[in-house]
């Protein structure tokens, strides 16, 4: 069992993806957890081959503990031709730990005596390792379809429920599925942000610094290039903010990082947690993972994808646990500005608030443009006003130039 | 695609993003975006869906056409319409 998070304990296993036998490489998805940020798809770290599952379906079990064996392929190599789980060599434990954190609290005692193999559920999906929806995902189950029979057409080739409907024939009617199997605990989330905010404002001195923006050019720029696109790659404002504060981000290292234990350690990679509200209330922001390496095209689609994840309930563990700096942004709706509250241990948030139309002087003239506030929230023990503003003109400046983002 | 199929389609999709609306209920002529609290990026995902469901090129300058439901049915009828009768 990972730990998503410092205050994290202990999780409960409500899904298995694979079965005893089953290839696995790593990043796959192996398993469900539910916890207090709702449920985390659990990534595995080894590549090879399931050979028990230690944790039974909605048992809850402490930070640390094992929760499957796998036979890695040195292991396979090693041993038999044609591996037998009955009596295998010692295999090591899932340490399904997030990435970029610390190694998980050892899995202790990885020689478990031979637990039963659980009569497990069906589970489906288990050959070619494609992405599912969990739409997707919850339709295949109900309607017994292989999702690994067929081709998606979501986001990197991911199923998404109109694909399984396809393969259902159009004759049959699907009814909207209306409940979510694994719902997001509402009342837990609020629990786990109130616990998160208070010890930031209680802990972590802020400072704010807004900065106006035309983002007229963006405006522009965003529609000649949506005019060829199909809907599925079409961009939205929020990817160029995300990836302005990315590219910034990079060069600005004192806003990039985690505080910890009184000392400020910048982070290497540029990991932006992006707040995604819930509906129902609730926020979560998991990390989109290297936005400054990633093309803008891939931004929105890994965005999108994490966006209808979130709200589904279906975040990965390493998403959870490694945002360097959060970027929240209000949308078309709402107002012109948000001032954050830094989610520790990070040490800044970057806000966007609502484009609106103001009269602006462009070369001597006033006339109409689209004007966006950006505000920076940003920890007083790691940084100062000045340089502050240095970090939060640099992303304007970017948002400038749409075509270099 | 049947015409008639439409609304069904449109209704489907919203709740695949509003799942505890409840949608027989929705005004047609309400504002998508108020009346279901929804974000440009479900927007884009309802535009997604139905494009690819019904098979219509939706462009972005189209979208307010598509803001409340009465006016995405009107619109799709129409792009379906044409050349079928």
């Amino acid at each position: 069992m990972p730990s998503l998070g410092a205050d994290m304990e202990a999780g409960t296993l409500v899904e298995w993806l694979v079965k005893p036998g089953d290839r696995v490489k790593r990043g796959d998805i192996v398993a469900v957890v539910e916890t207090q940020k709702g449920a985390i798809e659990i990534e595995i770290f080894d590549t090879g081959q399931i050979e028990q599952i230690l944790v039974d379906l909605n048992s809850k079990v402490p930070v640390g503990t094992p929760l499957a064996r796998i036979r890695t392929d040195l292991e396979t190599a090693a041993g038999a031709a044609t591996p037998t789980p009955v009596t295998p060599p010692p295999a090591g434990a899932i340490a399904a730990a997030p990435r970029a954190s610390p190694p998980a609290p050892a899995p202790t005692a990885p020689t478990p005596t031979a637990a039963p193999l659980p009569q497990g559920p069906i589970v489906p999906a288990a050959g070619r390792r494609v992405p599912v929806s969990p739409a997707a995902r919850r339709l295949a189950e109900l309607r017994r379809v292989d999702p690994s029979a067929i081709t998606g057409s979501g986001p990197g080739g991911a199923i998404v429920r109109a694909d399984i409907e396809r393969s259902l024939g159009v004759t049959t009617p699907v009814p909207a599925e209306r409940k979510r199997t694994i719902g997001l605990d509402l009342d837990a989330m609020r629990t786990a942000i109130a616990a998160a905010m208070a010890r930031s404002k209680r802990e972590i001195p802020h400072y704010y610094l807004q900065h106006q923006v035309d983002v007229t050019p963006c405006e522009q720029w965003i529609a000649r290039a949506n005019e060829a696109r199909p809907p599925d790659s079409r961009l939205l404002m929020g990817a160029l903010a995300v990836r302005a504060v990315a590219l910034a981000a990079r060069n600005f290292t004192a806003f990039n990082g985690f505080y910890r234990e009184g000392s400020y350690e910048p982070a290497a990679a540029v990991h932006v947690g992006v707040a995604v509200a819930i509906r129902g209330g609730g926020l979560a922001a998991p990390a989109l993972h290297d936005a400054d390496r990633i093309s803008l095209d891939e931004v929105m689609a890994r965005m999108r994808d994490l966006v209808q994840r979130t709200r589904a309930g279906r975040i990965r563990s390493s998403e959870m646990s490694d945002p360097t700096i959060t970027v929240s942004s209000l949308g078309e709706r709402g107002v012109e500005a948000l001032y954050g509250i830094i989610y520790p241990p990070q040490v800044s948030l970057v806000g966007f608030g609502k484009i609106v139309a103001r009269p602006w002087l462009v070369d001597g003239a006033i006339g109409p443009r689209s004007v966006l506030t950006i505000t920076l929230a940003a920890d007083h023990r790691v940084s100062d006003g000045h340089a502050g503003a240095l970090f939060l003109a640099d992303i304007g400046k970017r948002l400038q130039e749409p075509e270099n983002l | 695609m049947n015409e008639a199929d439409i609304p069904t389609v449109l209704r489907e999709e919203l709740g695949n993003i509003a799942p505890e609306m409840d949608l027989q209920k929705l005004d047609p002529q309400a504002d998508l975006r108020e009346a279901l609290d929804i974000d440009s990026m479900d927007f884009l995902n309802f535009v997604i869906a139905v494009h690819h469901r019904l098979g219509v090129e939706i462009p972005e300058l189209d979208y307010p056409k598509l803001v409340t439901l009465g006016g995405a049915i009107t619109y799709l009828e129409t792009k379906l319409g044409s050349g079928k009768r």
